[in-house]
C-alpha cells in the first residue's frame, strides 16, 4: 500500500475514536511540554546568570585571603587579614596581564544624614574600582588618586543609600554624612544596578577611599579583598597565574606551602552557576522525559487493543491482499500519528506555558529551537517503538484464525 | 477444452493438535475450469473449511499439488501469497467481513489499494463500476449499518469483484440471509457467471447447490461424489415462485 494511503487510513482510524486517541495522546502530550517548558526556563535562567556576570565585568578577578591549614581549623577568608598595601604594589609592577587594580576594605555601620539613618556597609576602594566593577557615576565626580593620598573624607553613595538618607528627594551632592560618627563629604551618586543573581542589592552601598576606610574607620593596614581586571577576556587564565606569582612573592611562600589566598576570575563564577542551573535542566528533563516514556507505555497500551479489537479487520485485509509489512505499517504510522500529534499539541502547550511563566512570574524564559526539534524527535521514536510490537503482532497474525475471531 | 482454474491433486492436510495428528483432508483431487459454477457441500467436519482455506491461498497443503490459474501455491511464500489473492481471489464471507462506519464506495476499493499499480483515479472508477454491477449505485456514501444484509452482502460481492479475479470464492454466503435474499444473492452470482466469471461457492445447503453447474461433495476428507448439474435452477425463476409476501 502506498504511504499517503497509509497516512489517510491511519487518520481515519484516528478520527473514528477521537477521545480515546486524546486520551493516549495525553502522556506525550504532558511531557513534551514539560520538557519544552523546562528547558526554556533553564536555557532562560542560563542566560540571565550570564547577562548579569558579564555586567559585573566579565574580565573582573577578585583575590581574597584563603587558608586551608593542614589540622587547623578552615577560616572564613574574611576573617583572615594578609593582604596589604604591599601586594597591590607588587601586582601593580609584576602582573603584566593585568590592566586595573583596586583593594577593598569594607566596614559595616550606621550612616546618618540628620534624622535620617540606614545600616550600610562602606568600601575603600581605588578610583580604579568603578572600572572594574563597571560601576557608572550618577551625578557629581567620582574621588582621585589625590583623596587617595590624603585620606580625603568624601564618599559616593549608592541608590539605595541615597533613598534613605536623603528621603525628601534633597540633592545629596556636596551634603555632609556622617559614617560610624565620621564625618564625610558626598561628591558623587553611583547609577543603579538593581539586584544581583544571589538577591543582593548592589545599590546599598558607600563607596569611599581605602586609605580613609583603612585610617579613619577600621584602623588596619590589611585589606578584605583585592579586586583587578585583566587586560581582555581571555587574558584572564594568564592574569591568575600572574596573580598567583606575585602574591607567593609577596607573602613569602615556600614551594611546599600552599596559598594562602584565592584568586577567581568572573567565568570561574559563571561556569558555576552555569553548571549548577544546567544540572537543574538536566534533572527536569530526566523527570518530563520519564513522562514520555509512561506516555509511550500508554500509546503501547492502547495499540494492543486496537489490535486485539481488528482482529477481523486485519484478517479480511489479509485475505483481500495484505502483506504482513502492510498491516505492520498500517498500525506503525497510527501509533506514529498519535505521538506526532501529542507532541505538536504538547509543543504549542509547552511553548504557550514558557511565555505565561516568564510573563506571569517574570522568570526568563529562551524557548529553543533544538528543545523543539529534539521532543518533537523523541516523540517520533517514542511512536515507533512503542508502536512496533503491536503492529509486529498483527501483521504476525494468521489470516484464517483472525477472520474467526469472535 | 476450456483453460483450467484450478487443478487439485491428491491434496492432504493434516494439523497437529498436541500429540494428536487430526487428517483434515485425505486426499482430495478435482480440476475447476474457467466459467464453471462449482457448490462443494459437505456436513460439518468434512473438511469443508480445511479445502476453502487451501483454495483461498489462506493456507498450504501438507502434501499435494494445487495450481491456481498455473501457479503452484506450495513454492509461494506468505508474501506471494497474499498478491496472488490480491489478485486472483475474489474473497465472499458469510459475515460480509465489511470495514464498519467506511462507506460502501471505500469497502469495495479496499483491495485495489493492495495494488501499487492501480491509480486513485483508476480505483475509484473500478469500485464505483463494480458497485453498479451489483445495482448498487445509488449506495455509494452508505456505511454498512445503513445497509441491509443483502445489500452488505452485495457490496462484499462487488469487492471481490472489483480486482477482476480469476475466481470468486464464497463461504456460505447466503448463510445468514433470509430465503429471498438467499435467491437474490444466488442470482447475481448466476449472472456473473453468465458474464463468464468461475465460482467457487461453499455451502451445506442442497437448496443452494441446485443453483449450480456442478456439486462436489465431501465427506471425511474425501471427495464423495462430483455430478454435473446439467439443468440447473434459475434463481431469478425461483425467486418468481416465491411466494408474494411471506410477510406476517
Amino acid at each position: 500500500m502506498k504511504i499517503t494511503n497509509l497516512i489517510r487510513l491511519a487518520i481515519r482510524a484516528l478520527q473514528r475514536n477521537k477521545l480515546r486517541a486524546l486520551l493516549t495522546m495525553l502522556g506525550i502530550i504532558i511531557g513534551v511540554a514539560a520538557v519544552i517548558t523546562m528547558m526554556s526556563i533553564g536555557e532562560g535562567s542560563k542566560l540571565s546568570i550570564n547577562e548579569s556576570l558579564s555586567s559585573m565585568g566579565s574580565n573582573m578577578i577578585t583575590i581574597t585571603p584563603y587558608s586551608n591549614e593542614p589540622g587547623g581549623a578552615t577560616m572564613m577568608g574574611s576573617n583572615l587579614k594578609n593582604l596589604t598595601i604591599v601586594d597591590v604594589e607588587a601586582l601593580e609592577k609584576d602582573a603584566p596581564n593585568i590592566d586595573k587594580i583596586s583593594p577593598l576594605a569594607s566596614s559595616s555601620g550606621q550612616a546618618i544624614n540628620g534624622a535620617s539613618n540606614w545600616p550600610t556597609s562602606i568600601q575603600g576602594v581605588s578610583p580604579e574600582y568603578l572600572d572594574i566593577r563597571k560601576l557608572e557615576i550618577k551625578d557629581g565626580i567620582p574621588f582621585s588618586e589625590e583623596d587617595v593620598k590624603s585620606s580625603a573624607k568624601v564618599c559616593l553613595l549608592g541608590q539605595t543609600v541615597v533613598d534613605n538618607l536623603f528621603p525628601n528627594g534633597e540633592d545629596p551632592i556636596g551634603k555632609i554624612i556622617r559614617f560610624n560618627k565620621i564625618p564625610m563629604q558626598v561628591i558623587g551618586t553611583l547609577v543603579p544596578k538593581g539586584q544581583s543573581n544571589f538577591g543582593q542589592d548592589q545599590d546599598d552601598i558607600i563607596l569611599a577611599p581605602y586609605t580613609t576606610v583603612q585610617k579613619r574607620l577600621l584602623s588596619s593596614i590589611y585589606f578584605n579583598s583585592i579586586y583587578a581586571s585583566a587586560i581582555s577576556e581571555s587574558a584572564s587564565i594568564a592574569a591568575v597565574e600572574d596573580v598567583t606569582n606575585a602574591l607567593r612573592g609577596t607573602h613569602r611562600l615556600r614551594a611546599d606551602q600552599e596559598d594562602d589566598f584565592q584568586v577567581r576570575t568572573q567565568e570561574e563564577l559563571m561556569s558555576t552557576l552555569n553548571s549548577i542551573s544546567s544540572m537543574l535542566t538536566t534533572l527536569l528533563t530526566a523527570v518530563a522525559g520519564i513522562s514520555l516514556v509512561i506516555g509511550g507505555i500508554g500509546i503501547m497500551n492502547i495499540m494492543y487493543v486496537s489490535v486485539t479489537e481488528r482482529t477481523r479487520e486485519i484478517g479480511l485485509r489479509m485475505s483481500i491482499g495484505a502483506r504482513g509489512i502492510d498491516i505492520l505499517l498500517q498500525f506503525l504510522i497510527e501509533a506514529i500519528m498519535i505521538s506526532i500529534t501529542g507532541g505538536v499539541i504538547g509543543v504549542a502547550l509547552g511553548v504557550s506555558a514558557s511565555l505565561i511563566i516568564s510573563s506571569l512570574l517574570n522568570w526568563p524564559a529562551s524557548i529553543s529551537d533544538t528543545s523543539i526539534i529534539v521532543s518533537f524527535f523523541v516523540c517520533a521514536v517514542t511512536g515507533i517503538f512503542f508502536g512496533y510490537y503491536p503492529a509486529l503482532k498483527a501483521s504476525g497474525l494468521d489470516p484464517i484464525e483472525a477472520l474467526r475471531y469472535e | 477444452m476450456s483453460k483450467k482454474i484450478l487443478e487439485i491433486h491428491d491434496v492432504k492436510r493434516e494439523f497437529t493438535m498436541g500429540s494428536e495428528t487430526v487428517r483434515a483432508l485425505k486426499g482430495v483431487s478435482f480440476d475447476v475450469n474457467a466459467g464453471e459454477f462449482v457448490t462443494i457441500m459437505g456436513s460439518s467436519g468434512s473438511g469443508k473449511t480445511t479445502l476453502l482455506n487451501i483454495l483461498g491461498c489462506l493456507d498450504k497443503p501438507s502434501n499435494g499439488i494445487y495450481m491456481l490459474d498455473n501457479v503452484n501455491i506450495k513454492e509461494l511464500s506468505r508474501d506471494a501469497l497474499a498478491k496472488l489473492r490480491n489478485t486472483k481471489i475474489g474473497f465472499v464471507f458469510q459475515a460480509y467481513n465489511l470495514l464498519p462506519r467506511t462507506s460502501a464506495l471505500e469497502n469495495v476499493e479496499l483491495p485495489l489499494l493492495y495494488n501499487p499499480s492501480i491509480s486513485t483515479k483508476e480505483r475509484r472508477e473500478r469500485a464505483i463500476a463494480s458497485l453498479e454491477a451489483v445495482k448498487l449505485g445509488d449506495r455509494l456514501d452508505h456505511t454498512p449499518n445503513q445497509l441491509s444484509g443483502g445489500q452488505q452482502q452485495r457490496v462484499a460481492i462487488a469487492r471481490a469483484l472489483v480486482n477482476e479475479p480469476v475466481m470468486i470464492l464464497a463461504d456460505e454466503a447466503t448463510g445468514n440471509l433470509d430465503t429471498r435474499t438467499s435467491y437474490e444473492i444466488m442470482s447475481l452470482m448466476q449472472e456473473l457467471n453468465q458474464q463468464g466469471k468461475t465460482i467457487v461457492f461453499v455451502t451445506h445447503e442442497p437448496d443452494i447447490a441446485a443453483f449450480s453447474s456442478r456439486t462436489v461433495m465431501l465427506k471425511d476428507g474425501k471427495v464423495q461424489k462430483d455430478t454435473q448439474n446439467m439443468n440447473s435452477r434459475s434463481a431469478r425463476e425461483a425467486l418468481i415462485s416465491l411466494p408474494v409476501s411471506d410477510d406476517y
